[in-house]
């Protein structure tokens, strides 16, 4: 039995039968990624040792007729942003290089309930700020379709070790796309449920009314399996929902026929590749063959989505990055040239303000707590975080709350109610998940407004705070994935994955893989 | 709209980000191109839209106030930079002298 080539499902029905044991499951994955990660740096630590152990403890278990977790021996690649009490947790930072969390994520106690067997965290945008996964401190992710590009983020490293076959399954977090764009652009199944479906305790905060973890995989039959146990209230959130779960593998045969697709002429426009918008078209046309209907509905206020984001974003970022303040964890600035410790006088008296030279800081520190703060930040912290946490506290600042905080406020309730709008008279709303195949590392690191476009079809999703999973429809005819998106309202969860699952019925694109030999 | 090179050193002391000349040049550039773009919502007449902070809007949310076993300090203090044991150290609070 070659586990690498078999489904989430799959794998756990062969270890609960005997068919398969744990540890020779976990050792297949291991293998795979000691062959292929050298080229791929989808993994920031890999867990071999007590990982194997925890597969043979399960397979012990077995024999001894015990009862076993729903995912009993289960691999899955856990993205950075998520606390794990065994594995440093850095978010892709030298802020947080070599940080041990004190507690299990909720995500991640639930999946080790389950028996689960946690390979590694994976490399992403550092923060998870980023679409290309290039923004990590720890190096880019290359895609596994074709190693010169990007394999998009900011949860690159989850969406290329499901795509390479280093993990059958993966958990990402998507705050505007950070799930379903990578997904997109790997040719794997990614899923962002409602906001506040699954617990956000443990995972690093960027945005707090945005963040939502997901599972991401080859397909939307392996996501509603993991999300049988990842979702679900918990205390410790209070902005997790008391709704219950559905068994939602139960749900996924139910047919299209009479399902009322939403096309929206807004995804359509300006910027879409043209082989994008074939892939996307054919998709339409299969679920319309399947007996859904296509229904055309507006959204009126999408193109506010990127402003709308770019602003309410780095505001909670700005906020809820300033617990990295270098005194309880974290990175800390040693005391070092210019520094009052070592020159003996204030750091302004030396460097006057605005007159510092290459490599100097500007300005001067109001005392050594707050300089020992700003040294920190600043040596800590890459550059496209830095750009967000300026353009937060820009935008929260005296005199400019209004204008942009405030303001980007408003517009998200005009999105939020053409998504209310739109829901009355469709139930899914499907159309492309990013406006380009995977581009090429470097294409887009010296402009930034140009990297935030590529979220442009999926920020909606976040700022509406409802549901959208992303998956395969095609290839281009370079051989790289092409990438369709449904959308759905609150808590419409089994409707996304069994619209997903039909289309994937139907389909065989999501069981492509890309030549990566060992 | 643009911001200038003052404007972004005062966000950088707000934001407690130390940053050095060529970090001052290229983010005015950089914040103004973003902030400029940003701007674009300002052609929309919300006077009568609500502000929407949270897709979770309205909703408090209680518990019984039961005493339950939180961090010990040696696990609170284990990633500190510097600590003694009991506290985390820092650098002096106020005045010139005594840099950790």
């Amino acid at each position: 039995m070659q586990p690498l080539a078999l489904s989430a499902v799959d794998l756990v029905a062969a270890v609960q039968q005997g068919e398969l044991s744990a540890v020779a499951c976990a050792e297949a994955f291991f293998d795979r990624i000691a062959a292929v990660d050298g080229r791929i740096n989808a993994f920031l630590a890999v867990n071999r040792e007590a990982a194997v152990a925890q597969a043979a403890a399960i397979d012990a278990r077995r024999k001894a007729g015990k009862p076993l977790g729903p995912l009993a021996g289960l691999p899955v690649a856990v993205k950075d942003a998520l606390c794990t009490a065994d594995l440093p947790t850095t978010c892709a930072s030298k802020m947080l290089e070599g940080f041990r969390p004190p507690y299990d994520a909720d995500v991640v106690a639930r999946l080790r309930r389950a028996d689960a067997v946690i390979v590694g965290k994976t490399n992403m945008d550092e923060f998870a700020m980023g679409g290309s996964n290039e923004n990590s401190a720890f190096g880019a992710v290359h895609n596994p379709w074709d190693l010169t590009r990007a394999p998009g983020g900011s949860s690159g490293g989850s969406a290329a070790c499901v795509a390479a076959d280093m993990a059958p399954v993966a958990i990402g977090s998507d705050t505007g796309g950070s799930i379903r764009q990578p997904a997109g652009l790997c040719g794997i199944t990614g899923f962002k449920p409602t906001y506040g479906r699954i617990s956000r305790r443990g995972l690093v905060a960027f945005a707090s009314s945005l963040d939502q973890i997901g599972p991401m995989a080859r397909s939307a039959a392996d996501c509603a399996l993991l999300m049988e146990t990842i979702a679900g209230h918990d205390p410790g959130d209070a902005t997790s929902l008391a709704e219950p779960v559905p068994t939602y593998t139960s749900l996924l045969n139910e047919p299209l026929q009479g399902l009322r697709i939403g096309r929206v002429a807004e995804h359509f426009g300006a910027g879409l590749d043209p082989e994008v918008a074939a892939g996307v078209e054919a998709a339409f046309e299969t679920l319309k063959a399947a007996g859904a209907t296509i229904h055309d509905v507006e959204l009126p206020h999408a193109k506010y989505g990127i402003p709308t984001y770019y602003l309410i974003a780095p505001c909670e970022a700005s906020s809820n990055l300033a617990r990295y303040d270098g005194a309880h964890y974290g990175h800390r600035a040693e005391p070092g040239k210019g520094h009052r410790a070592e020159t003996g006088k204030g750091y302004r008296a030396e460097t006057g303000r605005g007159g510092g030279g290459a490599g100097e800081y500007v300005g001067g520190f109001d005392s050594p707590l707050v300089e020992m703060y700003c040294r920190s930040r600043a040596e800590g912290f890459g550059p496209e975080v830095k750009r967000r946490v300026m353009l937060g506290t820009y935008a929260l600042s005296a005199g400019y709350y209004d204008a942009f905080y405030a303001k980007a406020l408003r517009v998200r309730r005009l999105i939020q109610r053409d998504y209310l709008e739109a829901f009355t008279k469709v139930d899914l709303i499907a159309g492309p998940v990013s406006p380009t195949p995977a581009f090429k590392l470097g294409e887009k690191t010296g402009d930034p407004l140009a990297m935030y476009l590529v979220d442009m079809y999926t920020v909606g999703t976040n700022l509406a705070g409802i549901g959208g999973i992303s998956f395969p429809c095609g290839f281009t005819a370079g051989g790289l994935p092409i990438g369709f998106q449904l959308q759905g309202p609150a808590l419409a969860e089994s409707l996304l994955l069994r619209a997903a699952h039909g289309y994937q019925q139907l389909t065989d694109w999501h069981t492509r893989r890309p030549a990566l030999p060992a | 709209m643009s911001l200038t090179r003052q404007d972004v050193a005062k966000v950088g002391m707000l934001a407690r980000l130390a940053l050095t000349e060529a970090d001052l040049e290229r983010m005015t550039g950089e914040l103004s191109k973003i902030v400029n773009f940003v701007s674009q919502l300002s052609e929309l007449d919300t006077a009568a839209v609500e502000p929407l902070a949270h897709p979770l809007e309205s909703r408090n949310v209680f518990r019984e106030d039961v005493p339950a076993p939180s961090l010990s300090t040696e696990q609170a203090l284990a990633n500190a930079p510097r600590q003694d044991g009991s506290c985390f150290l820092v650098p002096a609070v106020l005045g010139e002298s005594g840099a950790a």
